[in-house]
């Protein structure tokens, strides 16, 4: 398929076998081996229900898809296997499967089946020992023989892979019998392992000593003696501190594990390197054999096959709950001291393993078993320290300390600006001088709406020096404490007009200001998130707004307090953003409330050194012993400066206790649309390009899988099994039934089949150039793609151009082009089928999602496709009018999407848990996920560019409390196999005046959530009832800030500061493609920007429902910033008007995904030739896409500006040069949202329109 | 009992059941006192269906999609046997009796006409129940049921005997 590629086109009509390469031979015998191994998949997809069903069995049992499959290859025997194949082969239509095999691949393929399955996902997915008692003692010689960089990666470290390989050379009876036996008779398992426990040891710290993953510096020093108090925090004194301090220096592991900024970065260098030997290791494929053979332990084991004996069933139970590095890195300690603890901690693991099975949690996160820590009373005195409830410590520690009355640190700490913060706001912002607001009052104080032209999108007569006072960041400010005197206040500000600034008592945020008689509403600097109304120490250590921000930072004591704001109460999370500094903290137990198994978080209160009292349900917990010691400053005594207690956002390297099953490898499965369309679009050569490109970046380690699926009529997959010296093209033609050829060398590793996946990649842009199939069977090759992908999980990929048209899941067209730009009835926003959402379903169940990269020209009703990602937690890109020619823009956008879709962190069979303090309760989630209880959302990947929404109630009044906390949880298994959990807490206070509910409102969020909720009520209901829905967010919400807060008239519609932009971005909202009416939309268009809002993160989010205007003809050094030493400009905002728009300018409008600069027809000339290249307006082409590299001044400015721009978003944008005549520029002019359009209101008639609906 | 035609088309049966109360006041009674007994028996069923669907919607937060289908085959059912006596009812002419199911019988129509885009029989929707609205509305769906047919299964009761007694 590579080099001769030019002709192995498949005639499509005559469904010829494609010859790949020179070497096709003709099928039968080489695929003979293959068929137990494709019967296995298939049918243990038959015997399950169709549809949801499925689920519930693998969530309970998780190995339950192991053992069908290898259940079903062993029972065959190879010579009938034989036969059966070519029976089952040849009962399918002739032309169904058409195997080009090569002669030579025959062998391999027996060879794989002689000794088990050579696939490295099975053995992979695996780990662990197989082989009972004795792996142990082979666990010890390895890692006693193995210098100290093994511990680093305890999933890549050598044991691991003997283990693994011990697998193979068993062979599948014995795995077999391990599945089955682990999950059918667990009630024999405590019984066996038992009795061996010697009286005296406690059992749960054994037990935890055990299991934890993370052991790694106890195990560094595992044979120094000391540590075995460590790992068996029993009853013996706490280690002094001292001693740590060796162990730690010796050892040069703390600073990797507790980390700080570098240190995940470092680790991961660490890991890499590691994994590079190991890949090495392990990357001779055809004699895996030989090496396990080789290795001594494995001959010990070699059990008889179908021996479900006692020693096997421990031996798998431990490798099923443990990962291997626990087995690895612990035992040896354990062997050493006492060996016979051998068999004993297996019984604890056993132990643990029922627990979880008979309690059936369908979610690692509530396993119970770390509950067994004991009351360890008698602690030391010398350790000790004074143990009395506060004072001592520099944390707060209990609740009345944080509440520390109504609002202490208001006056003090705010009183400036929200500067003190770590925040964004203390950012060199140019903040205009706050112009003394004296010779406003006269102006602004106009009776409302006299100066305004009606149609007019600007106002007539404020001067812009008046809107400098009016910026937020203003200096006068004070605290919450005047609340009293407040409505004296209003009456005074209204009669000043809004304006009275400098002796204003109140809140900046709540500062009441005129809507309709301020001009320029939007602050000249980009909004930033309100902080809560916090104490100092608290809010410097709340969570980022970045990753988790609420609607209402303060948060109102009751849900009729809540109603009567009219305000959406919800959050907006960023879980899996990437970050620069991220505590990862590696720990024996990861400390949790026993009652809701919230984690540790910097807002639990410290009772006394000893017990912890948690903040969502108030129990009161143990402080584990390991806790007390606190590695990064190497004390002891001290819980509360623990890193865990210090940051909000952390890291935690699970245990296996959070495992339902090993962790996966990364696994990509590429699902390719090679339909004529398709082809003529050309998309497959930007692809393979830049998968050629990206390959070595993928994130994976060494076990790294991928396959490819190409579908027009018929399905095509490719055997690039290592070995081989072309990639094999197997088509099936029988979309109604579609199955596996060869299930086995369809994904394969990366590294071992690196040269046939780039011979594949080469080929593939040139394998379909001539062909004639218009058709798509979409749905039958997301079903391989799902069988394919079923054993491991991963994340499929698939390319689609265009409605799918064959097989199941087919689809018409549903799109009435003369209904676009209809103001009525805008149909079809749902889907036409569920055959996509249960296949996502499924996909979920099994821990794979798809991510769905539309590229077409016409109507592919994204509707209904996209529910293939929405329920499988995967991503949807969608590029109308793709062509590689004649749009390059879109080419481009692909091009970078691509890289970064391919390049960024991935995370796999992940579940995210948000709790939040007793009396709120979740609501509605907004995202890709499935919902798999009320707080669970199921994950089958996490990406960092994915962002969630979720609705709150509030359950019980929450009187008793002035803090509440939500805390997010993400658990998943990183692209290198580790089991992880990121946990983010945040921190709001409570209040119980309306005043302050509306001084807390985070306007930007409240406006995404609203987004959110929108796009529901247009699906579920009607488009016009969400756009209704949210104007009267806004109505409501003014009209109850005016009627109960404000004492202003009525004739003036007021809203608090922390709201003036309310309106705006409702407004900027209904104009956004996804709820506008009137204005041609095509239906997909719309879909595609529901799916945006429902599943980006706020901040790309905000960019998209209200862009940044800038004007950067001008750009000067005053204010910029310093970034990696460039000098970087900092315009001011523009609001989105043309009357902003002067034509001797140039402006830059960043929508997020896209970048517009306009050009004015008067621009400055020399602006022109510096900056484009061009030396006037006319020669400006029509389509320009970058900005050249001159070396002028203000060419470095432009451009710097633009990347800073670009570089703080995942997506990097694609530029436009829109010149003023150019038919691009309503591109740029639909973005002008204050600008009236022939279908929607300017800025100022929506405010009009607003305070009608209030005066109603 | 050889007026009763489960699934046939009501307008026939009850000019038939008409012209029976006028020929044969005794057969008559008896039908009324048969459909009332009928009713009562079928109640008692729906009831079950009741509880099992409160409880069904009480572990759904465990898994959705098992609750989701064990409780979407036995929709159709439910409505089904509803229907089925009303129209029994509607043959018997107890327009009282007919009335009072009418809401109920309204109510599974409007359901039937709104269910969301779902290929296998069923109302519930695993991607949509655990939203919080949806879940409030099943679950008080489920007990305003249960009263409903409680009410009705006693009301059955006293028609019965009534029917019973006043000939």
């Amino acid at each position: 398929m590579s080099a001769p590629a030019g002709s192995p086109h498949p005639a499509a009509g005559a469904r010829i076998p494609p010859k790949l390469g020179g070497a096709a031979a003709p099928a039968g015998p080489g695929l003979g081996p293959a068929r137990p191994q494709q019967n296995g998949p298939a049918q243990n997809q038959m015997q399950v229900p169709s549809g949801y069903g499925l689920h519930h069995q693998n969530y309970i049992a998780p190995s339950g898809h192991y053992s069908q499959g290898p259940g079903k290859m062993t029972s065959l025997p190879l010579d009938t296997q034989r036969e059966d194949y070519y029976s089952g082969l040849y009962t399918v239509p002739t032309q169904n499967v058409v195997t080009p095999s090569t002669a030579h691949q025959q062998p391999g393929a027996q060879q794989m089946y002689g000794r088990g399955p050579p696939a490295p996902h099975i053995a992979g997915s695996t780990p662990g020992s197989f082989q009972g008692a004795a792996s142990s003692a082979s666990h010890l010689h390895m890692s006693a023989s193995q210098p100290h960089s093994s511990f680093v990666n305890h999933y890549n470290s050598p044991a691991m892979y003997s283990a693994n390989s011990s697998v193979a050379s068993q062979g599948f009876p014995s795995t077999c019998g391990h599945y089955t036996m682990s999950t059918v008779s667990n009630a024999a398992y405590p019984s066996v392992s038992y009795p061996s426990l010697p009286a005296g040891d406690p059992y749960g710290q054994m037990f935890t000593s055990q299991n934890a993953p993370t052991v790694r510096p106890v195990t560094d020093n595992s044979f120094s003696g000391q540590n075995t108090a460590i790992s068996h925090p029993s009853p013996l004194p706490p280690p002094p501190s001292q001693q740590h301090h060796q162990q730690q220096s010796l050892s040069g592991y703390s600073t990797l594990s507790w980390s700080a900024a570098g240190l995940l970065s470092a680790q991961d260098n660490l890991v890499r390197n590691h994994t590079g030997s190991l890949a090495a290791a392990n990357n001779n494929p055809a004699n895996t054999v030989a090496d396990s053979l080789s290795c001594p332990v494995m001959q010990n084991v070699l059990p008889p096959k179908s021996s479900p004996v006692a020693p096997t069933v421990l031996s798998s139970a431990s490798s099923a709950r443990m990962p291997p590095t626990a087995n690895q890195l612990v035992e040896p300690v354990a062997s050493v001291t006492q060996p016979s603890e051998l068999l004993q901690q297996k019984g604890m693991q056993y132990g643990d393993y029922v627990n979880n099975q008979a309690s059936s949690a369908p979610t690692p996160l509530s396993s119970t078993s770390d509950d067994e820590e004991e009351e360890e009373e008698d602690e030391e005195a010398g350790v000790d320290s004074s143990s009395t409830t506060s004072s001592a410590s520099p944390m707060p520690n209990s609740y009345d300390a944080l509440e520390g009355g109504s609002y202490p640190d208001m006056l003090s700490s705010a009183a400036s600006s929200p500067a003190p913060d770590p925040t964004p706001e203390s950012d060199p912002a140019p903040a205009p001088a706050p112009a003394p607001a004296a010779p406003q009052p006269s102006k602004l104080a106009k009776p409302f709406g006299y100066g305004y032209p009606t149609l007019q999108p600007g106002y007539q007569n404020a001067a812009a020096p008046l809107n400098a006072g009016l910026q937020p960041g203003n200096p006068v400010y004070s605290g919450f404490q005047q609340y009293p005197q407040y409505p004296g206040m209003n009456q005074l500000s209204s009669s000043l007009g809004g304006l009275s600034l400098q002796s204003s008592p109140q809140p900046e945020s709540l500062r009441p200001v005129n809507l309709t008689q301020e001009r320029n509403i939007l602050p000249t600097t980009p909004v930033w998130a309100p902080v809560p109304n916090l104490n100092l120490e608290l809010k410097k250590l709340n969570c980022s707004p970045d990753s988790f921000r609420c609607t209402l930072t303060n948060i109102p004591q009751t849900q009729a307090l809540l109603n009567k704001a009219k305000l959406p109460l919800g959050l907006l999370l960023h879980p899996f953003r990437d970050l620069t500094q991220l505590p990862v903290i590696t720990s024996n137990t990861i400390v949790r409330c026993r009652s809701c198994r919230t984690y540790i978080n910097p807002f639990v209160s410290f009772i006394d050194q000893r017990r912890w009292k948690c903040n969502l349900c108030y129990r009161v917990n143990d402080v584990p012993e390991e806790f007390m010691y606190n590695p990064l400053t190497r004390s002891y005594g001290e819980p509360h400066k623990r890193p865990e207690v210090q940051n909000s956002t952390v890291e935690f390297i699970a245990s296996s206790d959070y495992m339902l099953r090993p962790p996966q490898p990364a696994v990509y499965l590429f699902v390719l649309d090679v339909s004529h369309n398709a082809v003529e679009a050309g998309y497959l050569t930007i692809l393979c390009h830049s998968l050629l490109e990206n390959l070595d970046k993928l994130p994976g380690d060494s076990r790294t899988r991928i396959g490819f699926m190409t579908f027009d009529s018929t399905i095509h997959f490719y055997n690039l099994q290592e070995g081989l010296s072309q990639p094999q093209m197997l088509i099936v033609s029988d979309i109604d039934d579609v199955f596996l050829p060869t299930p086995d060398s369809l994904l394969v590793n990366l590294y071992e089949s690196k040269e046939l996946i780039k011979d594949l990649l080469n080929a593939l842009p040139n394998m379909f150039t001539n062909t004639r199939e218009t058709h798509s069977a979409l749905g039958p090759a997301l079903q391989a793609a799902f069988k394919l992908m079923s054993p491991t999980g991963g994340r499929v990929s698939v390319f689609q151009t265009q409605l799918p048209s064959l097989g199941a899941g087919l689809l018409q067209s549903r799109e009435d082009p003369n209904q676009r730009s209809s103001t009525k009835v805008v149909q079809h926003l749902g889907p036409a089928t569920d055959f996509y959402k249960k296949l996502a379903l499924d996909c979920s169940g099994q821990q794979t999602a798809v991510d769905l990269f539309l590229l077409s020209s016409q109507y592919s009703d994204l509707a209904s496709l996209a529910c293939m990602s929405k329920y499988s937690a995967g991503c949807i890109y969608y590029y109308p009018s793709f062509h590689y020619t004649h749009n390059p823009s879109q080419a481009e956008k692909l091009q970078k999407d691509l890289k970064r879709y391919l390049t960024r962190k991935i995370g796999f069979e992940a579940v995210m848990r948000i709790r939040c303090t007793k009396g709120l309760s979740m609501h509605t989630f907004h995202g890709n996920f499935f919902v798999r209880s009320t707080d669970l959302l199921s994950l089958a990947n996490i990406n960092p560019d994915a962002g969630f929404a979720v609705q709150l109630s509030i359950e019980e009044s929450l009187t008793d409390t002035s803090l509440v906390c939500f805390q997010t949880a993400l658990l998943y298994t990183s692209s290198k196999g580790e089991r992880r959990i990121r946990v983010h807490t945040l921190c709001s206070p409570v209040v119980s005046s309306l005043a302050d509910v509306y001084a807390g409102v985070d306007v930007q969020a409240a406006i995404c959530l609203l987004a959110n909720m929108a796009v529901d009520r247009s699906v579920s209901s009607s488009l016009s009832d969400a756009r209704d829905a949210l104007v009267n967010a806004v109505v409501d919400s003014l009209s109850a800030y005016g009627s109960t807060v404000s004492n202003l008239q009525h004739s003036a519609l007021v809203a608090p500061s922390s709201l003036k932009l309310f309106p705006l971005y409702v407004l900027a909202l209904l104009k956004q493609k996804a709820f506008r009416t009137g204005t041609s939309t095509r239906l997909d268009d719309r879909v595609y920007a529901m799916c945006q809002i429902k599943s980006q993160p706020l901040v790309h989010l905000m960019k998209m429902i209200h862009p940044n205007l800038y004007r950067i003809d001008r750009l000067t050094d005053e204010g910029a910033v310093h970034v990696n030493d460039r000098v970087v400009p900092q315009p001011p905002l523009q609001k989105l008007s043309a009357e902003k728009l002067t034509r001797e300018g140039a402006f830059l409008m960043d929508c997020g995904s896209v970048f517009y600069i306009w050009i004015g027809k008067g621009c400055d000339n020399n602006f022109i030739e510096d900056v484009l290249g061009y030396p006037n307006f006319a020669s400006i082409p029509q389509k320009m896409t970058h900005l050249p590299e001159l070396d002028t001044l203000s060419s470095e400015r432009a451009r710097s500006f633009i990347t800073w721009l670009r570089d703080s978003r995942p997506l990097s944008p694609v530029l436009h040069v829109v010149k003023d005549e150019s038919p691009a520029k309503t591109e740029f002019f639909q973005h002008l949202i204050e600008d009236r359009t022939e279908a929607a209101f300017s800025y100022y008639e929506f405010l009009l329109h607003v305070q009608q609906q209030i005066c109603k | 009992i050889e007026w009763f035609y489960p699934e046939g088309p009501a307008p026939p049966f009850s000019a038939g059941t008409g012209a029976a109360a006028c020929s044969s006041p005794a057969t008559a009674f008896t039908f009324a006192a048969f459909c009332y007994m009928l009713a009562l028996l079928l109640t008692a069923a729906l009831i079950f269906f009741a509880i099992w669907h409160i409880i069904a919607f009480d572990e759904l937060r465990l898994n959705p999609i098992a609750q989701c289908n064990t409780l979407n085959p036995l929709v159709l059912p439910e409505y089904l046997i509803h229907a089925f006596f009303c129209v029994v009812f509607l043959c018997a002419a107890e327009w009282l009796t007919l009335g009072l199911n009418m809401p109920l019988l309204a109510g599974h129509i409007w359901r039937c006409m709104s269910r969301p885009v779902m290929s296998g029989p069923g109302l519930y929707d695993p991607t949509t129940i655990m939203n919080a609205d949806i879940l409030a509305y099943c679950q008080k769906e489920g007990w305003c049921k249960l009263a409903f047919y409680l009410l009705a299964f006693f009301y059955y009761l006293y028609g019965m005997i009534y029917v019973l007694v006043s000939s």
